[in-house]
């Protein structure tokens, strides 16, 4: 009986110890998964977003993202079929069409500086150029294309860049967002950095862009309907009923900027282009829809 | 120079319904530009539609119509095939016509 208590006792330590082991690393546990969340894990924040929006949005499918407001509202979604059919863009996109293939002074073309000639890359755009150190968008390369081919560097914002970034996104259609991040401390601080902007208040109104388009996304805003952050940039450049006219992805982020009465970078500015990265990496798998329609 | 004007005409089973854009500036004659000089008025004042060469529709513009105008209406007939011509001419003396066939 004793030697039974005895064994039964020392065959009970070993439980004590893993039990008090567990307990252990239970209190080392909370440091350990904040040091996790300090790093810069794209990976993981991807996942995070896009399943915060798919449980915000239960019915709406990945590439319908790419619509914007049209996809989290019925109304909206029937006026935009209507429109679609005759898409108000169209004019701008065939524009867009004759410049891309007009040749420059010294007979070189747009095709001539984009890989696959230029036609369906709208999806790997913007990307992080190892050379420079930098992001490079479409806009930012169109006009690279020109400087080097002896052209003067287009306006940003409107105009022909939008028109030559429509048709290159028309030829890209369908094709899933697929932005990489290199191993490469630079590539990590850029998509850093537009996760910092996309995440700070600013401006009078102390709105963040997560403000609008991540927490209140599919809500309104006087007449408007947020859209939501996941795949929001597939659809650019959009024609923007309110503009009249084509606009690019930095003319929604300074107008952005300066509805909530901050005051706007310039555009191509080096955190716009990382702030275009960050959102364009987080739509990873949403198809390019761009041009756009939108109120 | 492709076509100012775009066109879908789908015929049912009793009417035809029509739809076109047409690229036009559609200035007005009171906006400045940025130097502050007065854009000249220019903008759209006939627009026709002819099924089979009998005129169906025909609008009266104005200054106040907006900038690449939308326009849709239907008309009592038509069948697949059928030919519509398009016109419109402005101000200036300029135009553009077309011919679509009803889908």
């Amino acid at each position: 009986m004793q030697r039974g208590g005895s064994g039964r006792l020392s065959r009970r330590l070993p439980g004590g110890f893993l039990a008090s082991l567990v307990a252990l690393l239970c209190a080392l546990a909370p440091p350990a998964v904040a040091a996790a969340a300090n790093k810069v894990d794209p990976a993981a924040d991807l996942q995070a977003f896009q399943a915060y929006f798919h449980a915000a949005f239960p019915t709406v499918a990945l590439d319908d993202f790419a619509n914007g407001p049209y996809a989290v509202n019925q109304d909206m979604r029937k006026q935009w079929e209507e429109i679609m059919q005759f898409p108000p863009y169209d004019f701008a996109l065939d524009a867009g069409k004759t410049a891309f293939a007009t040749p420059f002074k010294n007979g070189k073309t747009y095709a001539g500086c984009f890989p696959k000639g230029g036609i369906g890359i709208r999806q790997d755009y913007p990307y992080f150029d190892a050379k420079s150190g930098e992001v490079v968008t479409l806009d930012l390369a169109i006009n690279q294309c020109r400087v080097r081919n002896g052209e003067k560097p287009l306006p940003y914002g409107s105009g022909e860049i939008a028109a030559i970034a429509a048709y290159m996104a028309s030829t890209s259609r369908g094709k899933p967002f697929d932005i990489k991040i290199p191993d490469d401390p630079r590539a990590l601080a850029a998509y850093e950095d537009g996760k910092k902007f996309f995440y700070t208040r600013r401006g009078q109104l102390n709105f963040s862009c997560a403000s609008c388009h991540v927490q209140a996304a599919g809500k309104r805003l006087r007449g408007d309907i947020l859209a939501p952050a996941l795949g929001i940039l597939a659809a650019f450049p959009i024609y923007r009923s309110a503009w009249g006219g084509l606009g690019t992805i930095d003319r929604r982020f300074i107008s952005c900027n300066a509805q909530v009465r901050a005051v706007p970078l310039p555009p191509e500015d080096r955190t716009y282009r990382d702030l275009a990265y960050f959102l364009a990496y987080m739509s990873n798998g949403v198809a390019i829809a761009g041009p756009g329609a939108r109120p | 120079m492709p076509s100012t004007i775009r066109v879908r005409a789908i015929a049912g089973s009793d009417t035809t319904e029509v739809q076109v854009l047409i690229q036009h500036p559609m200035d007005s004659g009171f906006v400045k530009d940025k130097n502050g000089t007065l854009i000249p008025s220019h903008y759209i004042e006939t627009v026709t539609f002819a099924w089979n060469g009998k005129p169906v529709f025909t609008a009266y513009w104005g200054p106040a119509v907006s900038k690449d105008p939308y326009l849709k209406f239907a008309f009592k007939g038509g069948k697949k095939g059928d030919p519509l011509q398009i016109a419109w001419t402005d101000n200036l003396g300029q135009g553009d016509a077309t011919t679509a066939r009803l889908l």
